[in-house]
């Protein structure tokens, strides 16, 4: 067996994250937002996406991480649900990378807080360790 | 192998909108028919519908719906080739078996298979048509099939079991048959022909296209709009002619294509209207009421979302019009009308809106039931059901909860229906409104836009964001400069209040309600900006009144910015729990703004909750009747005058413009129901604040008091509210005009000596000898 999957990857607060790729539509700068009053903090506004309006989620709050400096700009990686496209911000993007299914390991006991039901599986790269973000657990918020 | 599976979907799904179609074309025909106005084309056209259904459900395996369309297929083919004669039982059966294939349809639309419904009964009913008399073609007796036909309705009859055999036998029946008149058969298949060219060459010219890539389309050209804005903006400070003259095509293209667009999402209403045939004569059959149906303007156009929204309103105000308006034909006859009511269907453009009407000729809304009736369920109070103008009363009907009807029929009376038809016009932007008059018939006026996706709304700011406000739920916009602000708005308990024309407005502060100065992000939007706007809060306050669910309230908003033609879009899951936002859309300059929910808005902020809750609690009141209570109109005549009469003494409650009150002699009177009406101000005689009551605005408020068939008005400041009430007068008289005071809600409250008071303003009022003021028109 030689299976591989390809991973979009991106740094948040200097944790190395991935999603599928083939759940990305597009990864684009940054947006200006609309924030919409009385949503979750988790969620940062509306971004115009070409005529499409999308809801863009603050990665860093939904993982819980410390909040970004003020002159830091998040990039948005836009991934398919299905419910339409969402953005997530994050701090920088990385490479496409392609990994061998066989260096994936579940995600270790010690995980806590969101990051225990978000992360899906962690893979051993050479220099670092990759975590899979659920896209679907990601863009569902629970109570604000 | 999924390449067929997904050309087997396609297929089934073309087939299910091909059968839709066919078999309303089936009923509409079919009624034809019924009508005796059927040609041999009606019954070449009711063939194909079903000729086709079978054959493509026979390509597509689908076996119950090839047999059981079989079946009907031969009894059509014996109509259409002149063997029978249709009589009306077998056109009842004949539509009960389109409906059992609409039934299938469904089914394989919804599950994917055909349904596990056991139709036999109703086939062997087609089939009994068939065989009952195949000899007797010319001589059509219609006694034979009658029997059978009656028993359509008796599905759960238990049908002998000898019947069954005859439907292989019968199976046979239609192959020697053709032979037998040879000369109509080939002049019937001479007229199929000719008309099935004509139906392809219309078919021809025409595209099936699934509507998501027109919605597509359409989100495309709504940011092709938006670039094109912007590069217009652009080209006021370009110089160059050749990008002049490229922008110039491009804006001239743009808004051709836009609207070339949102006319391939217009549907003529006739599409709808299609089914009322039926359904008109299904309710009158069951009624046993006689009704014409004339439809005018089938051809108007409306978007295909607000086709949908309006489709189950519409199919309601008909059966109710049916049901309600239009009498049972003895009773039409003694009011001197034909026996065969009347119901149309109008539908026109007008002012950039659909309209659409829908008029019966029957008896018309009784007023006074309908005010009882409300009242009755405590919807609203006596107060409002004696001060209501006839059009307001008639609107009751669409109160929630609101039913007339003496029985519960199985068309309507429940009290579900109008205001949920309401409701789901309101929602789409539209208005409803009714009209009658007794004896002579009711009118319903529907008002929608021609497109939900744009909408007229108005932009306002709160702390630098903008927000669009529908301008279906806006009344009118009052800015108040720094002084009249401080004076003008009041509070209650804390709860800002504005006085609107002598009316209490509960007011909200968009700002508040959103949280805006406390959300973080809002920081990031240049603190200098909310400065000035918090500086230009305190120099004028801009309200904006809004109506909601059929109340209104102000909403406080930093700016009001200008109207604009927005594009809604809906917003994401992830908002569900927020009912302050009906959408987001994208302005101009590519950022997104929010649209406000006005009714839910309005709940948040709980500016028409309260009004509501009270409304129960004086239900309530009026169930604990007590002997020693009174109920008592509650009023008061300028700055702390609260006053009470009760209300056995009031005859009505009325608004008259200040232009309207003219002199006779000293006498400030007006002309009222073809009388003169002398007018007292009250705040004169009583002890309260002088000008008391100048502060209604061009409205005075006046309690009409009768004694002996003469009238009076007394012009108070504004009236606040009917109780009910144990009333303990806790001190004696204290001046000219009072009886003494009491506490009522909590309130210290002065009970008005009505007689003191009109006696010392005309002293002659209740001398009866002396001539009477009344001077009749």
């Amino acid at each position: 067996m030689n299976d591989s999957k390809q991973f979009c990857t991106f740094f948040i607060n200097g944790i190395f994250f991935g999603i599928e790729v083939l759940k990305v539509q597009e990864v684009i700068r940054y947006q200006e937002m609309t924030s919409v009053p009385l949503a979750p903090a988790t969620i940062r506004g509306l971004i115009n996406l070409r005529g499409q309006i999308v809801t863009a989620i603050d990665l860093r709050r939904r993982l819980e991480l410390p909040a970004r400096s003020d002159d830091q700009l998040p990039m948005n990686v836009v991934v398919r649900t299905d419910d339409g496209a969402v953005s997530l911000l994050v701090d920088e993007i990385g490479d496409v990378v392609e990994i061998q299914d066989d260096v994936r390991e579940r995600p270790p006991e010690t995980l806590r807080g969101v990051a225990r039901e978000l992360v899906t599986g962690v893979y051993k790269l050479k220099e670092r360790l990759l975590l899979i973000l659920d896209t679907e657990k990601t863009v569902t918020l629970t109570a604000g | 192998m999924p390449l067929n599976d997904e050309l087997q979907q396609q297929l089934i799904k073309d087939l299910l909108i091909e059968s839709t179609e066919g078999l309303d074309r089936f009923d509409r025909e079919m009624l034809v028919l019924e009508k005796g106005q059927g040609t041999p084309e009606t019954l070449n056209v009711i063939f194909r519908v079903i000729h086709t259904i079978k054959g493509t459900a026979g390509c597509l395996g689908l076996p119950k719906i090839e047999s059981v369309a079989h079946v009907g297929e031969n009894l059509l083919d014996s109509l259409r080739e002149g063997k029978l004669t249709s009589t009306p039982e077998m056109i009842t059966t004949l539509l009960a078996y389109a409906d059992a294939l609409r039934a299938m349809l469904e089914s394989l639309e919804t599950t994917g298979n055909e349904g596990s419904a056991d139709y036999s009964i109703l086939l062997q009913q087609l089939q009994d048509f068939l065989t009952g008399k195949p000899v007797a073609t010319a001589q059509a007796t219609p006694p034979a099939p009658a029997p059978a036909a009656k028993q359509t309705w008796g599905l759960f009859d238990d049908e002998p079991a000898v019947s069954a055999p005859a439907a292989p036998a019968s199976e046979s029946t239609p192959p020697p048959a053709p032979s037998a008149p040879p000369p109509v058969l080939m002049e019937n298949t001479g007229a199929e022909k000719e008309v099935a060219t004509r139906g392809h060459s219309a078919s021809d010219s025409a595209i099936r296209v699934d509507v998501g890539q027109l919605d597509k389309l359409m989100n495309l050209v709504g940011e092709l709009v938006l670039a094109r804005n912007q590069i217009v903006q652009f080209t006021n400070q370009a110089q160059d002619p050749t990008f002049l003259n490229a922008s110039q095509r491009l804006n001239n293209i743009t808004t051709e294509l836009q609207e070339g667009v949102m006319k391939t999402r217009m549907q003529p209403i006739g599409n709808i209207w299609a089914k009322f045939p039926r359904v008109v004569r299904d309710v009158s059959l069951e009624l046993g009421k006689s009704v014409q149906l004339v439809m005018e303007g089938k051809e108007t156009d409306l978007d295909r979302t607000i086709i949908e929204a309006i489709k189950d309103p519409l199919t309601h105000i008909v059966r109710n019009a049916i049901d309600h308006g239009i009498e049972m034909p003895n009773v039409r006859r003694a009011a001197g009308k034909p026996d065969e009511g009347m119901l149309i269907l109008r539908a026109f453009h007008e002012g950039g809106q659909v309209n659409i009407e829908i008029m019966d000729d029957g008896h018309g809304i009784n007023i006074a039931r309908v005010k009882q009736k409300a009242v009755e369920k405590g919807l609203i109070t006596q107060e409002n059901a004696a001060r209501m103008s006839d059009r307001e009363s008639f609107n009751l009907i669409f109160l929630p909860g609101f039913s007339t009807a003496e029985k519960i029929t199985n068309v309507s009376g429940r009290g579900v229906g109008m205001d949920v038809v309401k409701t789901n016009i309101e929602k789409i932007g539209g208005s409803v409104d009714v009209q009658s008059e007794a004896g002579k018939g009711s009118t319903i006026k529907i008002k929608i836009p021609l497109t939900l996706a744009i909408i007229p709304a108005l932009i306002v700011t709160s702390r630098g964001e903008r927000f669009a406000i529908p301008q279906v739920s806006l009344l009118e916009l009052v800015r108040l400069e720094a002084d009249q602000a401080k004076k003008g708005i009041e509070m209650l308990y804390g709860a800002p209040v504005y006085r609107l024309r002598g009316q209490l407005l509960p007011l909200a502060h968009l700002n508040k309600e959103l949280a805006l100065d406390a959300s973080p992000s809002a920081v990031t939007t240049t603190t200098g900006a909310s400065k000035e706007t918090q500086r230009a809060e305190e120099q004028a306050v801009n309200i904006v009144i809004l109506q909601a669910d059929g109340r209104q309230f102000g909403l406080v908003v930093d700016e009001i910015n200008d109207t604009e033609e927005i594009v809604v879009k809906p917003l994401a899951k992830q908002f569900k729990g927020i009912n302050c936002f009906a959408g987001a859309t994208i302005m101009g300059d590519g950022k997104v703004a929010l649209i406000l929910d006005v009714l839910g808005l309005a709940q948040h902020a709980n500016v028409i909750n309260e009004v509501r809750d009270r409304s129960l609690t004086d239900k309530v009141k009026t169930d604990s009747r007590a002997s020693d209570r009174q109920t008592l109109l509650l009023f008061d005549v300028g700055e702390g005058g609260r006053m009470a009469i009760p209300l056995s003494m009031v005859a009505r409650l009325e608004e008259f413009p200040r232009s309207q009150v003219e002199r006779s002699g000293s006498q400030e009177v007006v002309q009222y129901r073809g009388q003169i009406l002398p007018l007292i101000r009250v705040a004169d005689y009583v002890r309260a604040a002088a000008g008391a009551d100048s502060k209604g605005g061009d409205l005075m408020q006046v309690v009409v008091y009768s004694e002996q068939g003469r009238s009076v008005g007394l012009v108070v400041g504004s009236i606040n509210d009917i109780v009910e009430e144990a009333v303990t007068v806790r001190r004696d008289a204290i001046g000219d005009g009072i009886l003494g005071s009491a506490v009522i809600q909590n309130k210290v409250t002065d009970l008005l000596d009505v007689a003191a008071v009109i006696r010392s303003a005309d002293p002659s009022f209740y001398n009866t000898g002396r001539p009477a003021v009344e001077l009749a028109a």
